[in-house]
């Protein structure tokens, strides 16, 4: 049990910024807009974060900052693939280049600096919980809050009528339309939110996590939430086990390297993408089953009103 | 026929003739070096540094001008970034990764009259020049200090890649910990990345929670020191001074300054001096130091270290001189022999008092 909880602990902490960006990216997908930008998103964030945290000495203003700059870059992505119709791959990816780009540009007076951040919040009872406690509720306030986002995404999309409209514009964004929800207001204000979600994860990284700001410092993270979402099958449940799978996989090796075993760590490495492959297998044999409801049918497609099918 | 024969000899004779490198002096105001960097200027460690020598010679050296590109991968790309320099007059070329050196050639034997400088590697030519550090010196003084401040006897070691330039650090490292510490021991975690702070932060924790006291690095970020300061772990830092990250835990630092040889090489082209050469400068030179010590590092071990370094500095001993055994005990170098340059660039085994594995 004292080996397991700092590697659980560990899972929880280093898989959070990728549950954020899971979390974000499956709003986002479950509206049918598909957005390959969030390793840049997620810099813009981690930059906002940090260096409106070191001049404003507050934590929760750079935390609502970076979410606000998410939501702007990511109406970049919005405008060129709602509007516009444009190949929502490639604006993606031009997303993810400009993102990285402008955030080590201006970030490059802000390295080597140090803010106070956001520190751990001890929770009356929930820390006190043996085992669970130190997993779960030995954390900083961000770590909470993604709980609360896991539960409140999994109700909204299953039992609200909001969640319902969300999944019938990704879905058939047709069937939608002909019963007066707007396609292309829903996938904006989904998009945007779920852009300034990912952005929080970036900021989780410099504000939380790491209470720093370097280049590149999330390091290929967004990539992950991206195969993550396919992994989850479009579920927020699903995402966190699998966001903390990452994280304690990569926390486990550590570990067994510092415990000196002879392991091949890489080979542990791979393992969290291997069950990705598979789980793009077992999507694809099982599509046109009807078996998969939850991978929103419209994903990528761009919607023109006036078009027939 | 023949006649045509004998007039390519000639040709090939003249132009071959013609590479044989020149040198005149460069008036200052003249001089314009170019700079291919792996990393971004803002990665705060190994590609920072090189910037910070960069300014540092143009300060030396008023109306030197200089331009840097920066991420520049060690592929293809970089022989573009090398040539557009060389085409646009820059004089001098520095490319300050490992995996440039065979781009430098092929673009070095194209513009035979710009000066090339590769850091790190082992190839020269004519125009070609190769520098590095000897990092090591000052990992072994940072290994005194680290082990004379150990009580738990294990040290943790965060390391980024498995490359010769690495675990000649780790092993440099703990040949100076066991050097004052027979009994302790030092594990390392490999990173394969050499920056990612979330990682070098959760290796830092993984450390920490298997009993280790001080932590050494080899990475680019400052999580590792920031890490430590938060558990109230010693830490050394590298690349540079990274006190700021760490004010009371921060031992010291094996650090660089590029800067020298920047300066050294303005200086020769100024005065027309230059020739392809290996500079592998250390302690003696000071282009490899150790940053400010920690408020908890001892007069004893201060005097300690200052005689080691004073030692390495005369000559008269370097950090790899026998007898020096591997993990298993066995001797690899032998009594009162200094192990060689080539056997130090291309070292692949850890020392006695490692504990871990080089992947292969």
């Amino acid at each position: 049990m004292d080996i397991l909880i700092p590697i659980l602990a560990a899972a929880v902490r280093s898989g959070t910024p990728i549950l954020y960006a899971t979390l974000g990216e499956i709003l986002t997908e479950k509206s049918g807009v598909l957005n390959l930008g969030l390793e840049g998103i997620m810099l813009m964030g981690a930059f906002t974060g940090f260096a409106v945290s070191m001049y404003t000495g507050n934590p929760w203003i750079a935390i609502a900052a970076s979410f606000l700059v998410g939501m702007i870059i990511t109406s970049i992505h919005g405008f060129l693939c709602i509007t516009m119709g444009a190949n929502q791959v490639v604006s993606g990816l031009a997303l993810t280049m400009a993102g990285t780009g402008a955030s080590s540009l201006l970030g490059r007076n802000f390295i080597g600096e140090t803010i106070t951040g956001l520190g751990k919040m001890h929770l009356p009872f929930l820390s006190e919980i043996p085992f669970i406690g130190p997993i779960l509720f030995d954390h900083d306030p961000l770590v909470y809050i993604s709980y609360f986002l896991v539960l409140f995404m999994c109700f909204f999309l299953s039992f609200t009528k909001s969640g319902l409209s969300l999944r019938a514009v990704g879905d058939s964004p047709r069937s939608a339309d002909s019963v007066g929800i707007s396609v292309v207001r829903t996938r904006y204000f989904y998009t945007l939110i779920g852009g300034g979600i990912v952005a929080i994860g970036g900021a989780y990284m410099s504000v939380a996590y790491t209470k720093m700001w370097g280049d590149l410092m999330t390091a290929g993270r967004g990539w992950i939430a991206v195969a993550l979402v396919i992994f989850a099958i479009w579920h927020p449940m699903r995402a966190a086990f699998g966001a903390y799978l990452f994280g304690g996989v990569e926390a486990f090796q550590l570990r067994l390297q510092a415990a000196g075993t002879t392991i091949p760590t890489p080979l542990l490495m791979m393992l969290p993408y291997i069950l990705t492959i598979t789980v793009l297998l077992v999507i694809s044999i099982r599509e046109g089953k009807g078996l998969i409801f939850e991978a929103p049918s419209s994903l990528g497609q761009p919607f023109y009103r006036e078009e027939r099918e | 026929m023949r006649k045509m024969g004998v007039l390519f000899l000639a040709l090939t004779m003249i132009l071959l003739v013609g590479c044989a490198f020149a040198m005149e002096p460069i008036p200052q105001e003249d001089l314009k070096a170019g700079f291919v960097y792996v990393g971004p200027v803002g990665d705060g460690g190994w590609t920072y540094m090189h910037d910070q020598g960069r300014l540092d010679m143009e300060a030396a050296f008023p109306g030197l001008s200089s331009s840097f590109v920066e991420s520049v991968p060690e592929g293809p790309d970089s022989s573009r970034v090398m040539e557009t320099f060389a085409r646009k007059g820059f004089q001098v070329v520095f490319a300050t990764s490992f995996g440039y050196m065979d781009f430098v050639q092929e673009v070095a034997e194209k513009y035979p009259d710009t000066v090339f400088m590769h850091c790190s590697g082992y190839k020269k030519a004519d125009n070609v020049g190769i520098y590095f550090g000897r990092m090591y010196q000052a990992r072994y003084l940072s290994g005194l200090v680290a082990g004379s401040k150990t009580k738990s006897n294990i040290i943790g070691y965060v390391a980024a890649q498995p490359i010769p330039e690495v675990i000649r650090g780790i092993n440099a490292f703990s040949l100076g910990v066991r050097k004052v510490n027979p009994a302790a021991r030092i594990k390392v975690i490999w990173l394969f990345s050499w920056f990612d702070p979330g990682k070098e932060k959760e290796a830092t924790k993984a450390f920490i929670d298997a009993g280790a006291d001080v932590i050494a690095m080899h990475a680019d970020s400052g999580a590792t020191p920031q890490t430590a300061e938060e558990a109230g772990v010693y830490v050394v830092g590298y690349n540079n001074d990274m006190s700021r990250y760490a004010p009371t835990m921060h031992l010291t630092a094996p650090i660089w300054d590029w800067g020298m040889v920047y300066k050294h090489v303005a200086e020769q082209l100024v005065t027309g001096t230059w020739k392809s050469e290996d500079i592998w400068w250390g302690l003696k030179e000071g282009m490899v130091k150790l940053a400010p010590f920690g408020k908890d590092v001892p007069a004893e071990v201060k005097n300690m270290v200052d005689a080691e370094s004073n030692r390495i500095i005369s000559g008269s001993w370097d950090v790899f001189t026998g007898p020096i055994k591997d993990q298993d005990g066995k001797v690899k170098v032998p009594e009162g022999e200094i192990m060689s340059d080539a056997d130090m660039l291309s070292m692949s085994w850890f020392v006695e008092g490692v504990e871990g594995e080089i992947p292969k």
